[in-house]
């Protein structure tokens, strides 16, 4: 099909969409009139059942763990999808020798070497806080990972990929990004309120999700990464 | 009464379809991608919102006060996950594409071999 029918296509049935889709908005509850009887249950049970104060994180971790189950084997499939596609054409060589005999990036600016320096650790703190405090405070464990792995890679902005592909902990993300999708019963009960040990054992799912997020980060971000910058391994068909 | 955020999230939706529609370049489609997706944020995050509520965090609030629904969060939450990693699977398709056909224009793509 070429361009233009292709598109005059799309304005038909873009227009029929469009109709439909004004057709049920204004079925709709008028915006800041919500009626959902489910949402307003958790939020007067919530805080007083699971002893968590961010209700959103009960939800993801609790009352709907079975569907952050799945949405964690997407992200999981989506991993092994990508790694599989990006190694498809790599070489039988040794991966680390071709790191090693690859031309030097350092980066040597001096200013990019000490913001990437200072914000490095604070990012990674952020993100320690973001999971630790996810039950607590606004935050958890999707939010923390992704920001515990782009504090891994702003070491790899700031100092240079292949000098530092070795601190990619592939291996250990490969495990991790397994186990972390395992989940649990609730089965430690409830501690103190706001406190961190307050949520039984979404404390510990917030933890596996992190992990889990961060290692499919790191993974997603490195497989990306030494396709780019390493070409030699992955000799065209 | 009001139906502006609804109307917003159905914009997003239409105009990243039209650039998918139109796009010759993938990368630019999967951004087209992530514009549709935000589309469903826009539209969840709309449908629990309450007029003069807090967030749904009793951290200082006492329990009991008007919050938004957590639920359509957690969804939203859900759905920000999947967005990413079906663009990262969209991105590395385009990288291997290249590296076989020497273009990401899709009209250029002749045909896709196994």
């Amino acid at each position: 099909m070429n361009r233009r029918a292709r598109i005059a296509v799309f304005a038909v049935a873009a227009a029929g969409l469009t109709a439909l889709l004004v057709a049920s908005v204004i079925e709709l509850p008028a915006f800041g009139h919500y009626q959902g009887a489910y949402g307003n249950q958790l939020n007067r049970e919530a805080v007083a059942e699971r002893h968590t104060t961010n209700v959103v994180t009960a939800t993801v971790f609790d009352y709907r763990g079975f569907d952050t189950l799945g949405e964690e084997f997407i992200l999981f499939a989506a991993v092994v999808g990508v790694t599989l596609l990006l190694r498809r054409h790599k070489d039988s060589e040794d991966h680390q020798e071709v790191l090693r005999k690859a031309d030097d990036d350092r980066v040597r600016s001096d200013a990019i070497r000490v913001v990437g320096l200072l914000a490095m650790p604070a990012l990674f703190l952020l993100g320690l806080w973001l999971v630790a405090f996810g039950l607590v405070t606004p935050g958890g464990g999707f939010q923390g990972g992704v920001l515990l792995a782009g504090s891994l890679f702003v070491v790899f902005l700031a100092a240079g990929f292949r000098p530092y592909a070795h601190l990619t902990p592939a291996h250990w993300a490969d495990f991790a990004e397994g186990s972390g999708a395992a989940y649990l019963h609730n089965f430690l009960g409830s501690g103190t309120r706001g406190t961190l040990e307050s949520d039984g054992s979404m404390t510990l799912l917030n933890w596996a999700t992190a992990v889990e997020v961060t290692a499919a980060m790191v993974l997603l971000f490195s497989e990306f990464l030494e396709s780019y910058v390493l070409p030699s391994v992955r000799p065209l068909p | 009464m009001s139906y502006l955020p609804y109307i917003v999230a159905a914009w997003l939706f239409v105009v990243g379809l039209y650039g998918i529609v139109t796009s010759r370049n993938l990368i630019h489609l999967a951004v087209c991608l992530t514009v549709t997706q935000s589309s469903t944020y826009v539209l969840l995050l709309a449908i629990g919102y309450k007029h003069r509520a807090t967030a749904p965090i009793f951290y200082g609030v006492p329990v009991g006060s008007r919050a938004v629904d957590p639920v359509v969060q957690a969804l939203t939450l859900t759905d920000v996950v999947v967005s990413v990693t079906v663009v990262a699977l969209i991105l590395a398709l385009t990288v291997d594409i290249h590296r076989d056909a020497k273009t990401v224009d899709p009209d250029e793509i002749e045909a896709f071999r196994g």
